[in-house]
């Protein structure tokens, strides 16, 4: 078994023009980093990108915007990203914008071999325009289809060669659903560890989901909303 | 008239020993500073943090650890962390006690938009469709007019919808409203307020019943 590479140039070999992608991470926590500054670098384009959000006007996934790669956007919030919210007004970005609920489980259906699923969520919005609905009970229900992505990309906090994964707080968000979901799942991590160095018991995402792992290295890890208490109220 | 701290620590006095909570981005959020004394209460943020505490000092904060308006936080003790299809899960089964949130327009029969302008301005849903979808309990907290002075509580959402029929009381500057199959129950009234003024700036149907109590914090 060797799933391990050297970097992220050699990890996203084989994206290429017009494939659909996954990438994990809310606003800018838990983005894959590397990887996505390696997907800037090579220049692939008419991509879909199914994102929570779309990263800030200077990092993130809006670095590909800029950089016009992106075609279409699959996502719950543009959030304050101007530049996403211009090519949406202007129709240059295709945007589907779908509850937040409804991508985690999208996600999260495509690798548990769930091929669709009932949600209340968005009923009798332009969410449920042309879909399916059935009533369970009293309450009408939209049927949704799990994702199907040529690649996830995510980034966890320890992975193992194996491609065993552990998150760190909050920066888990959509990335365990997703490196389920990926037909080939790249994750990237702050630490690589061999196998045996992560317990089986602290295992969030099994091995058996990711076919490619690297080392992640220059994290700026930026934070969109710095909200502090001053210190002098410490104690 | 309430400010929006006066708008937050009116809602605060819905909250229960016990309660799970979502709070939305905006005046929702300063609802966590007015929780009483003694009362545990436990803070979802749908990013994938059960027990959400302060902001962190300043120099303490982590990139890693933000709530779901993206906003360095803490975690009290007891809290969880989750993914975010464990999050929905517990907010469309119908877990979460109480939902908070801001919105554009709310109807007299509690539908809600709060997610986008065509042609002017997207932000997205977010979470609020799956939020509203399922939760039992939804107040909304809000300004009663919007910038151009205009009503935002209608007869019917102009705006594209969020949910149907999920608000059940709607908290502004002006007051508390509960909403029935009558409409916007007038229940509270903010302090130097008249009722004349409520009824020139909600458009949708209102019932104003006997003395109305002023709002008390």
């Amino acid at each position: 078994m060797n799933k391990v590479y050297n970097n992220a140039e050699k990890a996203i070999q084989g994206i290429e023009s017009g494939m659909t992608l996954m990438l994990g991470g809310f606003g800018l926590c838990g983005i894959p980093e590397n990887s996505i500054r390696a997907l800037v670098a090579s220049g692939v384009n008419q991509l879909t990108c199914i994102s929570n959000n779309a990263g800030v006007d200077d990092f993130g996934i809006g670095l590909m915007l800029q950089q016009r790669q992106v075609r279409k956007m699959v996502s719950s919030y543009v959030g304050e990203n101007a530049e996403f919210e211009r090519q949406l007004l202007s129709g240059e970005l295709e945007v589907e914008l779908i509850p937040q609920g409804t991508l985690a489980e999208r996600c999260r259906a495509a690798g548990a071999g769930i091929p669709a699923f009932y949600t209340p969520a968005g009923v009798g919005t332009e969410v449920s325009e042309g879909k399916e609905t059935r009533v369970f009970g009293d309450k009408t229900y939209l049927m949704e289809y799990a994702f199907d992505a040529d690649f996830a990309i995510v980034k966890a906090w320890k992975g193992d060669k194996h491609g065993n994964l552990v998150f760190k707080d909050t920066a888990r968000n959509f990335n365990p659903m997703m490196a389920m979901a990926g037909r080939i799942t790249i994750a990237e991590v702050e630490e690589l560890l061999e196998p045996g160095e992560l317990h089986p018991n602290e295992i969030q995402v099994p091995g058996i989901y990711v076919h490619r792992i690297f080392q992640g290295v220059d994290y700026e890890k930026r934070i969109e909303q710095r909200t502090v208490r001053p210190k002098s109220n410490h104690g | 008239m309430l400010d929006k701290f006066g708008i937050a620590q009116r809602i605060a006095k819905e909250l229960q020993d016990g309660f799970y909570v979502n709070l939305g981005i905006g005046i929702p959020t300063l609802v966590a500073n007015y929780i009483p004394e003694g009362m545990e209460v436990v803070l979802q943020s749908e990013n994938g943090l059960l027990g959400m505490g302060a902001f962190p000092f300043e120099g303490e904060e982590d990139p890693d650890l933000i709530n779901a308006g993206k906003q360095t936080v803490t975690m009290v003790a007891g809290a969880s962390l989750f993914d975010s299809a464990t999050s929905f899960g517990m907010i469309r089964a119908g877990k979460v006690d109480l939902t908070v949130l801001g919105a554009m327009e709310v109807a007299d029969n509690g539908d809600i938009a709060n997610w986008k302008i065509p042609g002017k301005m997207v932000k997205g849903m977010g979470g609020a469709m799956d939020l509203v979808a399922s939760a039992k309990n939804i107040i909304v907290a809000m300004q009663h007019t919007n910038k151009a002075g205009e009503s935002k509580l209608l007869p019917a959402c102009t705006l594209p919808i969020t949910g149907l029929g999920c608000v059940k009381k709607v908290v502004t500057e002006l007051g508390v409203f509960d909403i029935t199959e009558r409409g916007f129950e007038l229940k509270e009234i903010a302090p130097g307020v008249s009722v004349e003024e409520v009824q020139a700036k909600t458009l949708g149907r209102l019932v104003v019943e006997g003395e109305i109590p002023f709002v008390q914090l």
